[in-house]
């Protein structure tokens, strides 16, 4: 049923139908209300035997999921930003031990300087911890991939991140239809570990594995991922035939069949995306959009088949890899390396800033009149004048110093 | 509300921004809203402008109202309505940003418009005082749902009484029926200041 609610609190209620054993959480915006309401669905009962752990930190949330999670319980935690970055030394134990942890990243940027707001620097930072990666477009997307989360990961025994845009969709009210319990059950069936810490039968998890075995081990998580492709896809199909509703999968793609300019992107911004798309159509001009829903596995095929008749493709990113360029444009250049797509790598909407249909719209036509740059990174949104005056202080003062 | 928006495609959106401090209800107002015409069958959308907020410090929210579903999640920058909820606000810098020279500006005032220091804007300007109406009603100054009840009878975005329905599924009790009342004031101030607008199509709405 469509109701009028925050982002959040959506979020809240879809994992609690997801009858999660345990949940470990330690309170950050713009995380924030998606614990506190599953504080209260916990408190109220209604979650079943639902045990929500108050811990001290990101990394006793991580470590008490990992914990709940060998213990055999379907576990669940949500962060952000430097909540994450606190984790991080625990999160590839999730994954290297095969639990099937799910995470909410409200996304919001990495400091110093401290910023509370939206962009996907904290989710680019993990990229590589053995999680998947899963991006919401919008808030009925964020519900519907929490469910498909547990879906993904209690079938491939991998712990699985859905990223949703901190306070742009987290604190954004609007019309969501949370699946209801029977549609989730009906999808869900009940956790059943690969192996479990029970004090009748005991066993390790977490063994060491020396030089002998390990890279078969990575070997396997390797496969494992790119196994999931395929798995991704099929819970995506398999939820819109119970609920109804196609969500989730591997790319989005906007109007790229006959595209000459595509614009690829993570996240909320897709939805403007899809706007500004639209009026250029209506003005003539073949531009598209496409959104990559599942960025850990990256879907390399899909992407390359996607941009395949575009000549030129705008990758927005909201994040930076200081010193090189973004991460998500050096994907989006492996993946069509070898076609004669040019690729324009733009950093915009770091920190909160906003991704304006107006930066999109222009992103756009500069792309369609050839005129943005393709070998260097594209700082769209840049008060250049503010930076060159700074950049030449820095400099005097470096050269002073000498 | 529609007209055509600068791109030339037929317009359906209609925004609205509210201003005011930390505790007066500026991010609830936004949802208010959203939830009333969601009530009444339209695609809404409410976003706060959160800082690190704190009680006292400017707030800011949006809403964003259509016949169409709402994809963008992007600020509104180019509000159809303005609604400053703290009069002491007016005039930092930001508020009337963007305002549509064809829009409204709601300010709650116990000033006439003409005495807000406005000359030049274009929007058409209307003070309610739902600070010393809420707090006979409340006890405390929270002069947001009536506000709603002033908006929703100068634009008619939505009824009046899907504004109480929105105000009494988010208050139970006492606190639902005294805002429901309070949206009801806002309704009948607006609604016979339009009648009473002066030629520059500025007008006050009078309490009582």
């Amino acid at each position: 049923m469509l109701r009028q609610v925050e982002g959040s609190r959506a979020i809240a209620e879809t994992v609690a139908r997801c009858r999660p054993d345990v949940v470990a959480a330690y309170p950050i915006s713009p995380q924030t209300h998606i614990v506190e309401g599953l504080s209260d669905l916990v408190a109220e009962g209604r979650v079943g035997g639902c045990q929500f752990m108050m811990v001290e930190s990101e990394f006793g949330a991580m470590s008490a999921c990992i914990g709940a999670s060998a213990a055999g319980g379907r576990t669940y935690t949500a962060t952000s930003s430097q909540g994450v970055l606190f984790m991080a030394e625990a999160l590839p134990n999730a994954s290297g031990l095969r639990l099937p942890v799910v995470m909410t990243l409200a996304n919001r940027a990495l400091g110093a300087p401290i910023n509370i707001w939206n962009d996907h620097s904290d989710a680019m930072s993990q990229r590589d911890a053995g999680w998947l990666q899963l991006f919401a477009s919008s808030n009925q997307e964020a519900v519907d991939l929490h469910v498909q989360a547990f879906l993904i990961a209690e079938r491939l025994h991998v712990p699985v991140m859905v990223c949703v845009d901190g306070f742009v969709l987290t604190h954004a009210m609007e019309a969501i239809d949370v699946p209801e319990q029977e549609q989730v059950d009906a999808l869900l069936p009940p956790f059943r570990p690969l192996h479990m810490l029970d004090p009748d039968d005991p066993v390790t998890i977490g063994a060491m594995v020396g030089p002998e075995a390990f890279t078969e081990v990575k070997y396997l998580e390797a496969r494992r991922q790119l196994r999931a492709l395929d798995v991704v896809q099929e819970v995506a199909d398999r939820f819109r035939d119970v609920v109804g509703r196609a969500s989730g999968g591997l790319i989005a793609p906007y109007r790229v069949e006959d595209a000459d300019v595509v614009l690829v992107g993570l996240g909320s911004l897709l939805g403007t995306a899809a706007d500004v798309v639209d009026e250029l159509r209506d003005e003539g001009l073949a531009v598209g959009a496409l959104g990559v829903t599942c960025f850990r596995p990256w879907p390399t095929d899909e992407i390359r088949a996607a941009l395949g008749s575009a000549s030129r493709v705008v990758v927005l990113n909201r994040a930076i890899s200081v010193g090189a360029g973004s991460v998500l444009g050096a994907e989006v250049r492996l993946s069509v390396a070898g076609t004669p797509v040019i690729v324009h790598d733009v950093v915009a909407g770091l920190g909160g800033r906003p991704v304006t249909r107006d930066l999109v719209r222009r992103l756009l036509t500069d792309a369609v009149a050839g005129e943005l740059s393709d070998h260097e990174l594209i700082f769209a949104d840049l008060d250049a004048g503010l930076a060159a005056r700074e950049l030449e202080a820095e400099l005097e003062h470096e050269e002073t110093s000498r | 509300m529609t007209a055509a928006g600068a791109d030339g495609r037929r317009r359906t959106a209609v925004e609205v921004r509210f201003h005011g401090r930390g505790g007066q209800g500026v991010v609830t107002a936004a949802e208010l809203l959203s939830t009333a015409a969601f009530n009444q069958g339209r695609s809404a959308q409410a976003i706060p402008s959160f800082g690190s907020e704190r009680t006292g410090a400017p707030v800011l929210s949006f809403c964003r109202v259509d016949d169409r579903p709402i994809r963008s999640h992007d600020p509104i920058t180019t509000p159809d309505a303005v609604v400053v909820q703290d009069p002491t606000m007016l005039h930092l810098p930001g508020i009337l940003d963007g305002l549509r020279p064809d829009g409204l500006l709601l300010v709650n005032s116990t000033r006439e418009p003409g005495e807000l220091g406005l000359e030049g804007h274009q929007a058409r300007v209307v003070t309610v005082p739902a600070t010393d109406l809420s707090r006979e009603r409340l006890g405390r100054p929270l002069p947001n749902t009536l506000l709603l009840g002033a908006l929703a009878g100068l634009t008619g975005v939505v009824s009046l009484e899907a504004v109480q329905e929105a105000i009494r599924a988010r208050f139970r009790g006492a606190a639902g029926d005294l805002n429901a009342a309070l949206a009801a004031d806002g309704y009948r101030l607006a609604t016979e200041s339009t009648s009473a607008a002066t030629p520059e199509g500025e007008s006050r709405a009078q309490a009582g």
